[in-house]
């Protein structure tokens, strides 16, 4: 897979001598979803910083699409795009000159065309002769984020895009963050919530206290550090060899007529049949078995936990 | 070179002036005026010619500097000091613009809007006094230096303030009161001999004079030296403000 950039053993301390960025080393492949997940405070506004040029590194080399980022800064800041967590808009421009300007300052030719496509595709066209201050919250994040687009880059980053949001428009800005990918735009986005997470990512890099804790595919992610539940709705009692023989099986635990049996995913080939066993050996009827695999958030709390 | 982003951002701070077009124009001219009917009509007439000057005349150079030496400074530190408040800046320092490019856009256009008011300045005036500007090309390049090496000074100032108090104080109590003891309203060479050796560490007193030579062909100190001074303040900005971006002071943590 192409790597449009990638991270190596950055180092960020702030000139107060808080080491916000501790060894970062990051790879994000062209076209992904990337969702950079850790607790407020963990360091994922420095590390965008540090990518985009708001932020001095104290060491380390960033390169993005084959360009360093301090020396070939034009031709590696082309490349991105930036829509910051703050919600920061020039009061008194209009819409459509503002995403216009974003073009100019990419060294680009107003292209009205351009910049009216954009507006439609996030419901701003009637806005375009708005000044900013009549707009409400929702609305300058998507003018932020046109203008983020105005010079057609190939990675997009997406500093809490949905922070403070309400859940309509929420569900509405993921909808447009998949479009944009399935334009081969790169996204990297950075987000507390896991469930934002869960929906957008192709993969998932967790970040707490300033270093990356855990890189993986979403799917991998849940499965190699999940846990999961199975739960057994069985008929009439249980007594004997078979109550026995259940309650020797580490993690199981007895709720009235369910059984709830916790096991590692990565060792469900040797644990799962054993349950099954004895409930077959002891003729034990059960009607219904349903399986919970951990989310998120708890294997976030995990990992930060440590 | 990025062109079109330099562009952007100068059109960007000129639109800020059309936007507030009457306040922009209206002020200075209006300020200029009480001047004249102050100093020109209602005092001039009493007070002795100056170098051989009308008063009402003489005083024309200063007000144009005194006018365009604030308008630089007010609208530079603005400028930059705005977007680094609302954070709007970020847009500026995440794009494929060096610093150089930046100050071009930002300078520039405090710079033009300047040369535009003093010019409205110089209109304003010639309605009182008769003008004569013996040499125009100096007087432009005079006009040119001063704007850029203040609105660079301003540039400056917006970096380094944190609040919208530190933009006012620098102009309020350095640049007003060095302009108005700089000579702006009279010759130092009226000064008594003490008074004149210290205005001469006064860097005003060489843009006022160098300035007022174009006009009337009189200097207080010769036109050369205040050529080199202008210059010479100018490079010193410009290494200051080619430091920041070096180090990103006060721009990037
Ligand atoms: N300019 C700064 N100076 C000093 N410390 C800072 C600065 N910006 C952020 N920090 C600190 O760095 C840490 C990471 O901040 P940030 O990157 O904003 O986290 P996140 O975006 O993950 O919430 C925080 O502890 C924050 O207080
Ligand atoms: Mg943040």
């Amino acid at each position: 897979m192409d790597t449009v950039l990638s991270v190596e053993s950055v180092n960020k301390i702030y000139s107060g001598g808080f080491q916000a960025l501790e060894n970062i080393n990051l790879s994000i492949n062209k076209g992904e979803i990337f969702a950079l997940l850790g607790p407020n405070g963990a360091g994922k506004t420095t590390l965008i910083g540090a990518i985009c040029g708001l932020v001095k590194l104290t060491s380390g080399k960033i390169t993005i699409d084959g360009f360093d980022h301090q020396r070939d800064f034009r031709s590696a800041r082309s490349k991105i795009g930036l829509v910051p967590q703050e919600l920061t808009t020039d009061a008194f421009e209009r819409v459509i000159d503002t995403v216009a300007f974003s073009q100019g300052l990419f060294g680009l030719k107003k292209d009205i065309e351009y910049v009216d496509k954009l507006l439609k595709d996030f419901s701003l066209f009637d806005k375009r002769n708005n000044k900013l201050m009549t707009l409400s919250g929702g609305m300058k994040r998507r003018v932020m984020i046109a203008k983020a687009l105005a010079h057609k880059p190939e990675i997009l980053f997406l500093d809490e895009p949905t922070a403070g949001v309400d859940v309509q428009l929420r569900e509405s800005m993921w909808e447009q963050i998949h479009c944009l990918k399935e334009r081969g735009v790169t996204i990297i986005l950075t987000t507390h919530y896991i469930e934002e997470a869960e929906k957008m990512a192709d993969r998932i890099g967790i970040i707490n206290k300033g270093k990356i804790v855990q890189v993986d595919e979403k799917k991998s992610l849940i499965k190699r550090l999940g846990q999961k539940t199975i739960q057994i709705a069985y008929d009439g009692s249980l007594e004997g060899q078979a109550l026995q023989d259940l309650q020797s099986i580490p993690n199981l635990k007895l709720d009235g007529q369910l059984i709830n049996y916790e096991y590692q995913s990565t060792s469900a080939v040797e644990e799962v049949p054993k349950l099954f066993k004895v409930l077959v050996d002891h003729k034990i009827p059960f009607s219904e078995v349903e399986s919970k695999e951990k989310s998120l958030q708890d294997i976030f709390v995990d990992l930060v936990r440590e | 070179m990025n062109y079109r982003g330099i562009i952007a951002i100068y059109r960007f701070e000129m639109a800020r002036m059309w936007r507030t077009l009457g306040q922009s124009i209206a002020s200075p001219v209006i300020s200029t005026c009480l001047y004249f009917v102050v100093f020109g009509s209602a005092l001039g007439s009493r007070i002795d010619k100056v170098e051989g000057i009308e008063y009402g005349t003489f005083i024309v150079p200063g007000l144009v500097m005194l006018t365009v030496l604030t308008q630089c400074i007010s609208n530079a530190s603005f400028g930059i000091y705005f977007p680094k408040f609302t954070g709007t800046i970020y847009e500026v320092l995440s794009a494929p613009i060096s610093a150089f490019e930046i100050v071009l856009g930002y300078v520039g256009a405090a710079a033009s809007k300047a040369i535009i008011i003093g010019s409205i300045i110089l209109a304003t005036a010639s309605f009182f006094v008769e003008l004569k500007i013996a040499h125009p090309f100096y007087m432009m390049a005079f006009l040119v230096l001063t704007t850029f090496t203040f609105s660079m000074f301003g540039f400056l100032i917006g970096i380094w303030a944190d609040g919208f108090e530190k933009l006012q104080i620098v102009p309020l109590l350095v640049i007003t009161p060095l302009t108005f003891l700089g000579g702006a309203f009279y010759s130092i060479k009226m000064l008594p001999p003490f008074w004149y050796k210290v205005s001469l560490v006064n860097p005003m007193v060489y843009l006022i004079s160098g300035f007022r030579w174009s006009f009337y062909e009189t200097a207080d100190v010769p036109v050369g030296i205040s050529l080199i001074g202008i210059t010479l303040v100018l490079t010193i900005t410009l290494s200051i403000i080619y430091w920041i971006f070096k180090t990103g002071y006060k721009l990037k943590p």
